[in-house]
């Protein structure tokens, strides 16, 4: 990865113009390096960057299919999903056995995983910037929460099992969520002030509230149906079919590039809503539409796999900088992987019994987000 | 800046019974009395000139700059900009034409300089075409990023992150992200009060050269009388959200306006150099010499 170089080929412009404050060069020498070595955004940068963080997504998916309860050589796996590319019946000869859990277990999961991740990453991403809290993620701020009430709700009242459900449970999940983002922004949104700890309480506020109706419906749901809520409550990616990815796909890739789209207005955001509205973005548009995006992208991953909450942005941010255009598509794929992987650890550590990923990132993330909190305090003390 | 009035064919502001106040204020926050923070205020600003905008604390100095940046919505009044309403304007629009330099700036990511700066380009690639989809700057949008870093001497400063340098070099970073801006308006809100004399002379000498190669229109609100009185073809002196008095400075500086405004005394002579009224506090003698 390609982290930034300019950033350290400006010792000699800084020392030079120290001691000559008022009297530059006419022409700059520099300007020539500045054109090459811009100090913002390149397409170079950008493409290279998620090239880089695409093969290694590539990578990780390659190993967690590889490894589980059964083992499946590199090798085979390959032959395998090259087979089943070419529309070949692999379940036939010898890796028979093999290709069934490759292709209907662990290949569904990998994807899954990695499209969950990816989107609570980038949802995650969007909700810092027009939140301007380095801590904000659908999580923590109570719209999984939210959302994962939605779809208990439509469990509850036998939604969860018809043959609309594929539809039916991510709508639900979303409008869950789009309650929960509006009401925390309500709460959290003094006079026009978003202070980032008054923000955090609503969450925590807002989660408490949500749990508490979620252990309601369970509770009153028959036992078979609510442990499995329980289950996928924990956050799991257990046992996913096609047709409900397919419907996760589609939500990703629209809510994705709406996202991606609206990157550069979040950049300007950041400096708070006045200041972004005097550089020409449409604050109150914006706002509406990352939110509405948001509960969107988690309404469909929490429906899919739960409650799964982990702290990417802030780890990718330190290395890609702080620039959204680049920050939110990384994160995206640095969060999908980093979900794969979670879920390989989940699946495998105690195999052949597995425990919900959700468990795993909290017990990964909680800690990195205790860190933020406590000792980058001054950083976040707006 | 004063031979820049022959060139006044059109107002570059025409704002006519404005009042606003701000919606908190509503619910009772500040008691009851006069809630307006601005009320009935008609003026313009003429194209090529150097307004200030003075007054007390919370007189609506900064309202006003935000109205006119359509950052705010007046609750009353209209506000006309190069001739046309802003209210049906697009945001990107204005800011194509005014710049605002807020009073602070906050950012709590590790944006760099040079990427603040850069963000002046925004409403400029909006009405472009936008590659990738995310509008990532040209050669010329960084060029002229480049060129608004060198005024303001920040260029060296162009990979640091802006939460870590002084409020002095932020604020002329923001400065700098104003010119990449390329606005035929400049709205500052107190432009020098981080700045050490050496950057206050710089950023005031950038103000006057723009204004007069480019006519640069530039309104400027600020508690320094001195600079205001100093740099300003005119000045608008505000009280409680109302218009005091609009004038030259030689009109608006002087003892029995401004204690009129400010409730305490002052004394007003003669700038060295300019020959421009000057202001200072009455020293801790004065009181020595009543009570003697």
């Amino acid at each position: 990865m390609r982290v930034r170089n300019w950033q350290r080929g400006s010792g000699k412009d800084a020392e030079g113009s120290a001691d000559q404050v008022r009297i530059r060069p006419p022409v700059e020498e520099s300007t020539g390096t500045a054109l090459t070595e811009q100090p913002v955004l390149s397409a170079r940068r950008w493409v290279l960057t998620m090239l880089a963080l695409a093969g290694v997504s590539l990578l990780v998916m390659a190993a967690s299919l590889r490894f589980g309860a059964e083992d499946i050589g590199f090798v085979d796996s390959a032959r395998i999903l090259f087979q089943a590319l070419r529309g070949g019946d692999v379940r036939t000869d010898s890796l028979g056995s093999s290709s069934v859990i490759l292709l209907q277990v662990r290949l569904p999961r990998v994807l899954l995983g990695f499209m969950v991740g990816g989107s609570l990453a980038g949802v995650g991403v969007g909700l810092q910037a027009l939140l301007r809290n380095p801590l904000a993620d659908p999580y923590v701020l109570g719209i999984s929460s939210g959302a994962a009430l939605g779809a208990a709700v439509a469990i509850l009242f036998g939604i969860g099992t018809t043959g609309v459900a594929i539809h039916a449970l991510p709508l639900c999940a979303f409008a869950g969520g789009l309650m929960a983002i509006v009401l925390v922004y309500r709460i959290a949104a003094t006079y026009g002030r978003l202070p980032i700890h008054t923000l955090l309480l609503a969450g925590v506020i807002l989660n408490a509230i949500l749990s508490a109706l979620i252990m309601f419906i369970t509770s009153i749901m028959d036992p078979n149906r609510s442990f499995s809520v329980m289950f996928w409550l924990m956050g799991t990616l257990a046992a996913p079919d096609y047709p409900a990815m397919a419907v996760l796909l589609l939500y990703l890739v629209v809510g994705g590039s709406i996202l991606l789209w609206q990157t550069p207005s979040l950049n300007l955001l950041t400096l708070g809503e006045e200041s972004a509205s005097s550089l020409g973005v449409e604050v109150e548009t914006v706002k509406r539409t990352v939110f509405f995006t948001s509960a969107l992208l988690t309404g469909a991953a929490v429906s899919m796999s739960g409650m799964i909450g982990f702290v990417i942005p802030h780890a990718v941010r330190m290395v890609v900088g702080a620039d959204h255009r680049l920050l939110l598509p990384a994160s995206a794929l640095v969060g999908g992987t980093f979900l794969v992987a979670a879920d390989t650890v989940a699946r495998t550590v105690l195999a052949p019994a597995e425990i919900p990923v959700g468990i795993v990132t909290a017990l990964g993330g909680g800690p990195l987000f205790i860190y933020l909190l406590v000792y980058r305090k001054s950083g976040l003390a707006v | 800046m004063r031979e820049s009035e022959g060139q006044n064919n059109r107002p570059a502001y025409r704002v006519g019974r404005l009042s606003f106040r701000y919606q908190h204020v509503r619910d009772g926050q500040l008691g009851k009395g006069n809630e307006w923070a601005l009320s009935g205020l008609t003026f313009e600003v003429l194209s090529g000139e150097v307004l200030g905008v003075i007054g007390p604390n919370g007189s609506g100095k900064t309202s006003l700059l935000k109205l006119l940046a359509r950052v705010l919505r007046p609750q009353e009044g209209e506000i006309h900009l190069f001739g046309s309403r802003i209210e049906p304007m697009s945001q990107d629009a204005i800011a194509r034409l005014v710049a605002l330099v807020p009073q602070e700036t906050r950012q709590i990511f590790p944006f760099t300089i040079a990427e603040t700066v850069m963000m002046g380009r925004f409403p400029h690639h909006r009405s472009k075409g936008r590659l990738l989809g995310i509008g990532l700057e040209g050669p010329e949008d960084i060029r002229l990023a480049m060129e608004a870093m060198e005024e303001t001497d920040v260029r060296h400063l162009a990979h640091r992150s802006i939460d870590d340098v002084s409020g002095g070099e932020r604020q002329r970073a923001i400065i700098a992200r104003a010119l990449a801006q390329q606005p035929k308006v400049l709205l500052l809100d107190e432009p020098t009060a981080f700045l050490d004399l050496n950057h206050q002379l710089d950023i005031c000498a950038i103000l006057t050269r723009l204004n007069k190669s480019s006519g640069l229109t530039v309104v400027l609100a600020s508690h320094d009388l001195n600079l205001a009185s100093q740099y300003c073809d005119r000045l608008l002196l505000l009280d409680k959200g109302e218009i005091f008095r609009l004038g030259t400075p030689e009109e608006i500086i002087r003892p029995e306006v401004l204690e009129a405004v400010y409730r305490c005394t002052v004394l007003v002579d003669r700038h060295p150099v300019s020959g421009l009224p000057r202001v200072t506090l009455p020293g801790r003698h004065r009181t020595q010499v009543l009570e003697a």
